[in-house]
């Protein structure tokens, strides 16, 4: 068993994971991250990419292991996390502004408190002049905002997001990962963020693991040394086509390792 | 006021005048003695002259009778919707109940009922109850269980309690569902209301509905009178979902897909 870093806010140790008696999804994940990590998941579809997150959420309980999120177990943690969905997932019936406000409501806090938070995470994301709309007036990269916004209203230490812009066309979505930045160097959490983009990973990242799938794994673990803060004008660097390259060609391996070890229970 | 809205007012009220004409030619055109089979409109207005003190007292029994019903299975019918939603075990134990309750005919059970209740208010109510509660029933439960599954995850991510995710999730998302089961039962409420009537209506004091002045008249074999009763039924039906359409655009045009958009 790997020495516990002291300083790590999530941590896996040999986590397994299956759904009652069916395959294993998950096997021997062995993980740490330290709080301000951006850590992006990427790998062939059914690498238990997303399952990994709702472990962490305690969406769902490991079969096998050790899981500590912030000290505690995963279902003990509450408050300190927050999701975003592949889906917005915004209420219809609520406009921007009570689904920014629905986390901090659940909650019970205080009025003001949730005036004053929802105010501030809406004008992180510039969706500020649209409070009052309901989400089917607004863009899909406008719904996602206001998802963000929602997350980020709870100042979670550790954001989970799950594909969050893979419906989205490529200028919102390099938009996004931009502002997502943006916002990340003004505030403190740990992201993991599963994606099926190797371009998005590298912008996004400092720790890119990319999982082998039947069962999922961790195949391997790339450092993103390219510093923060990151704009359009790293999109251009040597260093990050070069990073994209590796990535790419490490994904293919994993992808076409896929069939030749697939012994199926 | 634009030429299509004007448009759309003009001609269904000219529809209307051409099948108030029709009727009036197929009247005239009857032999003189055969002419009673078909009742003039003029007829039918006089109708509404002669026998109006009591058409209203039966509109306004009627009503009461349909609204009584109406309400009651709104009430008992989401109560008994949230129980089954609770699980799909509570479901199937009582489901099949409820499609019995559903299946037997309630021109069956009024004969009972008015041994049980004694004819009247009473009967007229629970006759409509029983006809309007299924599909509302049906409806509702539906919707409660169709809640979202990303939605109902994000609830429990956020920890909210089983009351925050009734109140603030699943009632609201079952609400065009509710709506479409209120619709349904805002049309059948004045029919089990006369149909009660017809069955079990009371002609003690002034107990009689629409249903039971039907019977009269049928009877006396006065048939312009009829045609009046059949307009006053046909006004309530419209009155019961106009109401009830209302209230749907009020509470869904905002975020449902169902209603255009407001602003594009």
């Amino acid at each position: 068993m790997p020495p516990t870093a002291p300083t790590s806010i999530v941590e896996f140790r040999r986590v397994e994971k299956r759904y009652g008696d069916g395959p294993v999804i998950l096997n021997d994940i062995t993980l740490s991250a330290a709080p301000r990590d951006f850590v992006a998941l990427i790998g062939p579809s059914g690498c238990g990419k997303s399952t990994l997150l709702k472990l962490v959420a305690g969406l769902s309980p490991i079969t096998r292991g050790e899981l500590i999120i912030a000290g505690h177990d995963p279902t003990g943690s509450t408050g300190e996390l927050a999701y975003v969905f592949q889906e917005p997932t915004l209420l219809p019936w609520l406009t921007v502004v009570e689904n920014v406000a629905l986390p901090l409501k659940l909650r019970s806090a205080p009025a003001a408190e949730i005036a004053a938070t929802v105010r501030s995470a809406l004008d992180l994301v510039g969706l500020a002049p649209r409070a009052d709309y309901y989400p089917r007036q607004l863009s899909g990269g406008q719904k996602m905002r206001v998802s963000i916004a929602r997350a980020l209203s709870l100042s979670p230490r550790i954001l989970l997001l799950d594909e969050p812009f893979g419906a989205l066309d490529e200028m919102t979505r390099d938009h996004l990962n931009e502002e997502l930045l943006a916002i990340r160097e003004r505030q403190q959490w740990t992201a993991f963020f599963v994606t099926h983009s190797v371009a998005e990973a590298v912008f996004l990242s400092n720790r890119i693991v990319v999982l082998s799938a039947n069962p999922g794994r961790i195949h391997r673990e790339i450092p993103v040394d390219l510093p923060y803060p990151r704009t359009p004008d790293t999109r251009r660097s040597p260093a990050y086509h070069q990073l994209v390259d590796q990535v790419s060609q490490l994904l293919r391996s994993v992808e076409d390792s896929i069939p030749t070890r697939n012994p199926k229970p | 006021m634009s030429s299509r809205k004007f448009l759309q007012l003009l001609l269904p009220a000219l529809v209307g005048a051409l099948l108030i004409g029709l009727w009036q030619l197929v009247h005239v055109s009857l032999s003189e003695d055969q002419r009673f089979l078909l009742p003039a409109p003029a007829a039918v207005l006089a109708a509404f002259h002669e026998h109006g003190p009591d058409l209203w007292r039966a509109t306004l029994n009627t009503t009461q009778g349909a609204f009584l019903g109406f309400a009651c299975a709104v009430i008992v019918s989401a109560t008994l919707s949230l129980i089954l939603s609770l699980s799909p075990l509570v479901r199937a134990t009582f489901y099949p109940y409820l499609m019995i309750l559903q299946m037997t005919p309630i021109i069956v059970f009024a004969p009972m009922l008015v041994i049980w209740v004694g004819p009247g208010l009473k009967s007229v109510t629970i006759i409509t109850f029983l006809i309007c509660f299924f599909p509302l029933a049906v409806n509702t439960t539906q919707g409660l269980v169709s809640t979202d599954r990303n939605l109902v995850e994000l609830f429990r991510l956020y920890r909210a309690t089983k009351l925050q995710e009734i109140f603030r999730l699943r009632l609201p998302a079952a609400l065009p569902y509710f709506f479409t089961g209120l619709r349904i039962a805002a049309t059948l409420a004045p029919i089990g209301a006369l149909v009660g009537d017809y069955t079990a209506g009371s002609s003690a004091g002034d107990g009689g509905g629409l249903g039971f002045q039907t019977l009269i008249y049928s009877s006396q074999a006065k048939y312009a009178a009829l045609f009046a009763t059949a307009t006053v039924c046909c006004a309530l039906g419209f009155l019961f979902v106009a109401a009830v359409l209302s209230l749907s655009w009020l509470l869904l045009h905002h975020w449902h897909d169902s209603y255009e958009r407001a602003d594009t």
